[in-house]
């Protein structure tokens, strides 16, 4: 059992509370998911030629300090670092496999979570308000969210186990369900040069979609695409830079529901997550039907 | 004046769930049925919560004021029990007797392996909808999801809307009852007649569930009874 979490804001005016609306959906989900927590926010973007990674010091013994030094150093003097606890988001004009590389030699204890220009991923093991408190995560802004609340059942609880996976640039997923066939889609892709860091089955899933869509495909096509590749049951939860996507496996096993007002849009396994946004009695309430695609645009 | 009133009206009793337990609550309704008869439960603040007025055994009325959760109404006997708003996972599940009324939607496995009473289920319904029921009736003023009413075994279950795929897959001796679309039958379903004592039945539970559809626009699905015995030659091709 795991629970899932999205929240879209509808008017750029509502972006700075983001963070507290999601709290209480994040915290709701704590029954269905209660050994690790995450979420990936995306925020207004970097300028256009610079890129931001997401970093997590799961040993927690790295000197930010030292490291922001190193950074600047090896990266270039427009290299910022911002820390949260043992989290911290670099920013550089260096692309992302430069950025990589150099953390995976330098600072080898760190875990590179998300890179885009617009994503900033937080997760780690505990209890979703422990997560949310460690990270000051009730004070994100931005355009949407997608957030996880972790059951483990197939794989370890560790910070890289849990949930959002990321692939490429501003692209996220978070799976309430298993896969049966993870390693036959990682036997398809390994192949081509795309490189796995774990082994949990939402991480296929992630990289499967990320790569159709590189291949050309829209999310819409990739995710059809998915519907022949995937075995097993999932509801999936999808951020990109702009939409917030979801989709059902053809038995819907896995629970989902939709909230929409003027303001926002946001989607639970349950509806106790939703029940304390603002509005909430006047909201569209729905359960997305299996197998089709639901996505919103960032307006 | 105001002591007839009184008199006239049940007893109610409130819980608040935004400070009260759902235990709190459930301890409540299991009281015995003397203690509970003809009272009025009302139930504020649902918010989605799970196993709302489960395993009640008395003649007692329970208003949901709001959406709830997983199992509501589980192994219901004897009680009414109304949700003003929508129903999560196997809403009424294993009821054997008494009524739920969803006025809004509800989610998979509603009515599962019930063996009576009435759910009433005002909007739609998702998937699996009367699974393995065993005797319940269920009246679902919308569309059902694929696989209504898999390996149904007794009971009958009236769509108003629309039914998914695999409709009374493996079906038993429970009857479907479906007045829009049937998007496919599920292996031993098929449409049979309807007769005269199927439209009263029809009638007779859209009466008691508050609908008012001309039952001759219903169409009967029932099993083909070709799964009942083992066929060598079938070739596992159902």
């Amino acid at each position: 059992m795991c629970g899932i979490v999205g929240l879209l804001v509808k008017k750029p005016g509502l972006r700075p509370r983001l963070g507290e609306w999601m709290l209480p959906m994040l915290v709701g989900m704590t029954e269905r998911g209660p050994d690790s927590a995450g979420l990936a926010v995306y925020t207004a973007p970097t300028a256009v030629e610079r890129r931001k990674l997401s970093l997590h010091d799961t040993g927690g013994t790295v000197d930010w300090g030292a490291f922001s030094t190193a950074a600047v150093a090896a990266l270039g003097p427009d290299t910022t670092v911002a820390v949260k606890a043992n989290h911290a988001v670099l920013e550089s004009a260096a692309s992302p496999g430069t950025v990589k590389q150099w953390v995976r030699g330098a600072f080898p204890q760190l875990v590179v979570l998300s890179a885009g220009r617009r994503i900033d991923l937080y997760k780690d093991v505990g209890l979703p308000a422990e997560v949310v408190a460690r990270y000051g995560l009730a004070e994100v802004a931005g355009t949407h969210l997608v957030g996880h609340t972790r059951m483990a059942t197939e794989s370890a609880v560790t910070p890289e186990n849990a949930h959002p996976y990321t692939a490429g640039e501003d692209w996220c997923v978070v799976h309430n369900g298993s896969l049966s066939n993870p390693y036959q889609i990682r036997r398809k892709l390994e192949p081509l040069g795309i490189r796995f860091d774990g082994d949990c089955d939402t991480e296929a899933a992630c990289r499967y979609l990320e790569w159709r869509m590189r291949e050309g495909d829209d999310l819409e096509a990739a995710i059809h695409r998915g519907f022949d590749a995937f075995d097993g049951f999932y509801t999936f939860l999808m951020g990109t830079e702009d939409k917030l996507a979801i989709v059902r496996d053809a038995f819907a096993c896995k629970p989902a529901v939709v909230a929409e007002t003027d303001d926002y849009v946001a989607i639970a396994s349950e509806f106790r997550s939703l029940a304390k946004l603002p509005d909430i009695r006047h909201a569209t309430l729905f359960e997305p039907k299996p197998e089709e695609i639901y996505s919103w645009r960032v307006q | 004046m105001s002591a007839v009133t009184a008199a006239a009206a049940p007893a109610t009793k409130l819980f608040d769930l935004a400070h009260d337990g759902v235990r709190e609550l459930n301890r409540f309704l299991h009281q015995d049925a003397h203690v509970l008869r003809g009272l009025q439960v009302v139930v504020r603040n649902p918010d989605g919560a799970h196993n709302l007025a489960v395993g009640v055994n008395a003649p007692v009325t329970v208003e949901i004021d709001g959406h709830a959760g997983y199992y509501c109404g589980g192994m219901n006997q004897h009680a009414t029990v109304v949700v003003n708003g929508n129903a999560g996972p196997g809403v009424a599940e294993g009821m054997t007797s008494g009524r739920v009324h969803v006025h809004g939607f509800a989610s998979v496995s509603a009515g599962a392996a019930a063996h009576g009473g009435l759910l009433v289920i005002d909007g739609d319904a998702s998937l699996r909808c009367g699974i393995s029921m065993k005797g319940i009736d269920i009246v679902v003023g919308g569309s059902v999801g694929d696989f209504a009413a898999f390996m149904a075994q007794a009971g009958r279950l009236v769509v108003c809307g629309d039914a998914g795929d695999g409709l009374g897959d493996s079906i038993y001796e429970a009857v479907i009852y479906v007045r829009g679309r049937i998007a496919s039958f599920g292996a031993d379903a098929h449409e049979e007649p309807m007769t005269e004592a199927d439209y009263a039945a029809v009638k007779s539970l859209l009466d008691a569930s508050g609908f008012d559809h001309d039952p001759r626009t219903f169409r009967r699905v029932a099993s083909k009874r070709e799964l009942y015995h083992w066929n060598a030659d079938a070739t596992q091709e159902y």
